[in-house]
């Protein structure tokens, strides 16, 4: 009982301020939603997604004529793997921290138990109005996990939210403007359906995503009746039918990257992209950052779909330089349907100072991942919906035309193995003797082999020869 | 280690023996893929084939095609941009289906774990080092050695380390542990002692080149016991082939040794989970890996598994040897000068001129037929065998393969009558330099050589150094003739071949009579070209176009006139 009391006390103290400042907390700063999409292999992908907005002090920060291309930028640090030093912080940028609403899902120990891990921050100006004469700033907070069914279900298929991240839903944020949650109960194939959800949605909703349509199912914690019924919400997944073993459905657009050839001295940079559709084509923008110390051969670039030479129709190249910038190469490339489309560039591996590498050499050094932007075709036309009033996780990729979505890919980082000198300490000690014995050498050598001369004195300078014609002119011997 | 200790996964693994166990003609591929997608893994699969350049009767096979199968298991929240490979190998027979059994079994105990921070690839691989040729070559991209094989659909990064299992038997009575890979390449050190250290954590029976380890280092018999390691271990790296799946592995700078399972019918056998424990032991270890291996010997010799001779000590010795080439090569110069010096001195120019260069060209000239003969010569060992095989095959009553290794041995024995071939050009003038330049020539020749070979595997050039330098630096025109001639016989790259087989099999403790020693001669010889053909191991071509025209020059000083 005592522990009860206590716990409540908390809860008050932490609403506290909020109903303190203002009588009615301002509830469109903040959305929240969570996406559960099992998949059919077993496994489950929760996306959060987090959106603030507030306004800005000036006017538009970029001009009309939208973004001025000389300022952008783009860095890659292909190396850092996420863990929880990653996550307090990302979690403190949130309202609401992890005490209220979607964040209390967000226990590190769950999430990072899971087979895939995805975080990110968005901020971007947005537009208020369609001439754009008051811009609010967006920031956008997004993590995505996929939970595997062989290590963390132990084999099973059904899912609860508890079962996920030990905890479950009890309040919205307060200050949120919406919270919802929402689960795909999209049916695979058949007719009938091969999903259940507990407790059963109040509303669904359905659309297009990524070229296919979905249905949702939709929880809105901000509705009392969700919530309130048991005091707190945990949603259950259960298939109907247990789906069998099988491949997952292939995407339309897929890419692989590797390093092709052995030994320390050259190498061949490989990109395969995949288009599965079966009768379109379509262009895909490829953007290469690669370091410097991996000299990359222009002119071995070679682009092979279905067995022909695959021109790109654009092609942007600049050339790296020595310790300051990377190569950078950007190609359109218009994938044939149904094909592979290889994309190879020779290079061979620098020598580095010694001082430039790294504490841990012999584990090789990275290469950032390509990037790849395509306009994928879709199945199912989309209707443009109203980015404000569609779910978070529709505008993350957003549809231009009805014909197509956007996607953005990352290829895997490559770890590439460059010819390292053996920091050993033997090493160092070779190197330092054979300094020593050189410089003994050259001298000893210099020394014994040189014959000395006793050199006569020159014949002297203008005096000399001038007393010397005196003393010839007076018989005198000379100097 | 929860491994097989739940009764659903021991019955899993006894149904997995059961199936494979069943007679198989090929691997069952299909059953295979269904398996380890059921136990979570991503599963590819490969096709290669590849026309051998002549049947091999050892393993009879010619037209060989294949399907590889593997499975990837991803490490959670990690970019696949490191792997790790256990490796089964399996033969035309299901000899290795135990392997492949256990191999399921771990991939299942591993998927379940969540510490992997590097991807594993469980590869079962057809036609047993062919399909990991195959494989090896599709990963890197590259082809070495013109095997057909379709590109590879999954890939996992720089692989680290890998492991290969080859279990001969239901009983599994003691672990040896094979290192020796293609041209003699070795793994690192740790790697072994990583082996080392579970096998005496798991209390198993570890064996060197079959070879239990000494236990009383005080009397003789341990040190002896240790020679015999020894010596089998430098045959063993002098051959080049790869002793097991592990050694193509080692070109592509990724550590890999094969484990054995035996059963050399000692009372104490082990079940298989005590050889999962020890593998699992070493994927943890090799998982937790920051840098590849480096810090330990990439060079060694092994008298025992927990001891080994580092380069710094056995390097001298080659280096002794080679020495008595370069003094007698400095002599024989010594002795040219004086003998082109000696007549000029009188014509009255200055002692440091250069000896006269009328008599220094001739010398020349003369040298350049035997040279030229004797690469000839090797060229035509190298190509004609195997170019000429359906040639020979018509003419004579035998097979493709026998047809090869006579034609060899017939263009090698054909090389000993070449010096009365040569003797047309030599000048008449001085015979005593012609061959001294002849001998200076070869014998810098050979130096070089061996001290090329001796520096990337050291056994080969040890063996031959040893084997060639006393008769190479006595040869001579003059003397016992017969004796001289009988002893670069007995020291002739063959003969070696030839001597090499009867200790090998002498350590081995499986004597051989001499019908059976020609046999196995005859064999090696159709497997040396074999594996220069399918995996690229240097030995054949080293003997043929370097060593054995080096030794016809000697020839050729002996028999000068």
């Amino acid at each position: 009982m005592a522990a009860a009391v206590r716990i409540s006390l908390l809860v008050l103290l932490l609403l506290g301020p909020g109903g303190w400042g203002q009588a009615e907390p301002p509830r469109d700063s903040l959305r929240e939603e969570l996406v559960i999409t099992p998949l059919p292999s077993g496994d489950v992908a929760a996306t959060f997604q987090f959106r603030t907005r507030w306004e800005s002090g000036g006017g538009q920060p970029w001009g009309q004529g939208g973004t001025d291309h000389s300022f952008l930028r783009y860095a890659v640090l292909p190396r850092e793997v996420v863990c929880t030093e990653n996550l307090t912080p990302w979690k403190k940028l949130l309202p609401c921290s992890s005490k209220a609403g979607l964040s209390v899902l967000l226990k590190a120990d769950r999430l990072f138990h899971t087979s895939y891990h995805s975080q990110a921050v968005h901020i971007r100006p947005v537009c208020r109005n369609a001439h754009c004469t008051s811009v609010s700033w967006e920031l956008r907070q997004t993590l995505s996990v996929v939970f595997d069914a062989f290590v963390t279900g132990q084999g099973k298929k059904d899912w609860s939210l508890f079962r996920m991240f030990s905890r479950t839903l009890t309040e919205p944020c307060p200050l949120a403007s919406e919270s919802r949650v929402y689960v795909d109960i999209t049916s695979y194939g058949q007719d009938n359906e091969t999903l259940e959800v507990y407790p059963p949605p109040l509303t669904t909703y359905q659309d297009v995503i990524l070229g296919s349509r979905k249905t949702y199912a939709v929880y809105d914690l901000l509705d009392a009746a969700v919530v309130s019924n048991s005091r707190s919400l945990n949603v259950q997944l259960k298939w109907k039918r247990p789906p069998e073993n099988e491949a997952p459905p292939v995407p339309f657009l897929y890419a692989q990257r590797y390093v092709s050839g052995y030994g320390l001295q050259s190498g061949e940079l490989s990109t395969l992209l995949y288009n599965t559709h079966p009768f379109r084509a379509f262009p895909v923008l490829l953007l290469d950052t690669v370091p410097w110390y991996l000299r990359l051969y222009v002119h071995t670039l070679t682009i092979t779909s279905k067995g022909k030479e695959n021109k790109p129709s654009y092609i942007h190249y600049q050339p790296a330089q020595d310790r300051m910038q990377p190569h950078l190469l950007e190609m359109l490339i218009q994938l044939p349907a149904n094909s592979v489309t290889k994309v190879s560039i020779q290079f061979e591996r620098a020598l580095l100072k010694w001082t430039e590498y790294t504490p841990d050499p012999n584990h090789g050094f990275y290469v950032s991942p390509s990037v790849l932007s395509a306009l994928v075709p879709s199945v199912v036309a989309a209707k443009p919906a109203d980015w404000e009033e569609s779910p978070l996780f529709n505008s993350l990729f957003p549809v231009s035309d009805s014909s197509s979505y956007f996607v953005r890919l990352y290829t895997e980082p490559l770890l590439v193995s460059l010819p390292t000198p053996d920091f050993s300490m033997p090493y160092n000690v070779v190197c330092l003797t054979c300094t020593v014995v050189a410089v003994c050498y050259g001298s000893f050598y210099n020394l014994l082999t040189r014959t000395f001369q006793i050199e006569e004195p020159r014949k002297g300078g203008l005096a000399r020869r001038l007393a010397n014609l005196i003393r010839r002119a007076r018989g005198v011997p000379l100097l | 280690m929860g491994l097989l200790s739940d009764p659903v996964r021991r019955r899993a693994l006894a149904r997995l023996v059961l199936r494979l166990n069943a007679p198989l003609w090929a691997l069952p591929v299909a059953w295979l893929e269904r398996t380890m997608r059921s136990v979570g893994l991503e599963v590819y699969t490969q096709s290669f084939s590849r026309k051998l350049p002549f049947p091999d009767e050892t393993h009879e096979r010619y037209m060989v095609s294949g399907i590889n199968v593997y499975g990837i298991l991803r490490a959670p929240r990690a970019a696949s941009t490191e792997s790790l490979v256990l490796t089964v190998p399996c033969g035309p027979d299901s000899t290795n289906s135990q392997a492949v059994g256990l191999m399921l079994a771990l991939a299942a105990h591993f998927r379940g774990q969540i510490y992997w921070a590097k991807d594993i690839i469980f590869l079962v691989t057809e036609h047993d080092l062919l399909g990991t040729e195959a494989w090896l070559e599709a990963y890197h991209d590259v082809n070495v050695t013109g095997m057909q094989s379709s590109p590879l659909q999954g890939r996992a990064g720089a692989i680290q380390a890998a492991v290969a299992l080859e279990l001969s038997s239901d009983v599994v009575t003691s672990l040896d542990v094979a290192v020796e890979g293609l041209n003699g390449q070795l793994p690192n050190l740790d790697l072994l002692n990583l082996f080392q250290t579970f096998c005496q954590k798991g209390g198993l029976l570890c064996t060197l080149q079959g070879k239990l380890q000494p236990q009383d280092w005080t009397s003789i018999d341990g040190p002896l016991q240790s020679v015999q390691t020894l010596l089998l271990m430098v045959l063993q790296q002098a051959s080049g082939r790869p002793h097991g799946a592990h050694g193509l592995f080692l070109r592509y700078r990724v550590e890999a040794l094969t484990l054995r399972g035996i059963n050399s019918f000692r009372q104490y056998k082990y079940d298989l989970v005590a050889v999962g424990k020890a593998l699992e032991g070493m994927f943890r270890k090799l998982n937790h890996l920051l840098e590849r291996l480096h810090q330990s010997f990439f060079f060694y010799l092994l008298p025992a598994l927990s001891r080994f001779v580092s380069i710094g000590l056995y390097m001298p010795a080659a280096g002794f040897l080679l020495l008595v080439l370069g003094l007698k090569a400095l002599e024989l110069w010594m002795q040219l000068h004086e003998a082109g010096v000696g007549p000029e001195e009188a014509g009255g120019t200055s002692g440091s001129s250069p000896p006269h260069p009328p008599t220094q060209g001739v010398g020349l000239a003369s040298l350049m037929a035997p040279l030229l003969v004797s690469q000839a010569m090797g060229l035509a060992v190298y190509i004609l065998p195997v170019l000429g095989q359906h040639v020979a095959a018509q003419h004579f009553p035998v097979a493709e393969a026998e047809a090869v290794v006579l034609t060899l041995l017939a263009i090698y024995a054909a090389g000993l009558a070449l010096p009365h071939n040569t003797h047309w050009v030599v000048s008449t003038q001085a015979p005593d330099r012609g061959w001294m330049a002849l001998k200076l020539v070869a014998l810098i020749y050979l130096a070089l050589q061996l001290a090329c070979i001796t520096l990337t595997n050291f056994s080969l050039g040890f063996l031959l150094a040893a084997s060639m330098v006393p008769a190479a630096a006595v040869t001579k025109p003059s003397g016992p003739r017969p004796l001289y001639a009988a002893l670069l016989v007995l020291t002739s790259p063959a003969a070696t071949l030839l001597g090499s087989l009867f200790l090998w099999r002498e350590l081995q403790e499986a004597p051989l009579s001499l019908a059976e020693g020609w046999q196995l001669f005859l064999a090696a010889l159709a497997q040396g070209v074999l594996e220069h053909h399918t995996y690229g191991s240097l030995l054949f071509p080293l003997l043929a176009l370097g060593l054995y025209p080096c030794w016809l020059l000697f020839w050729n000083v002996l028999f000068w006139k």
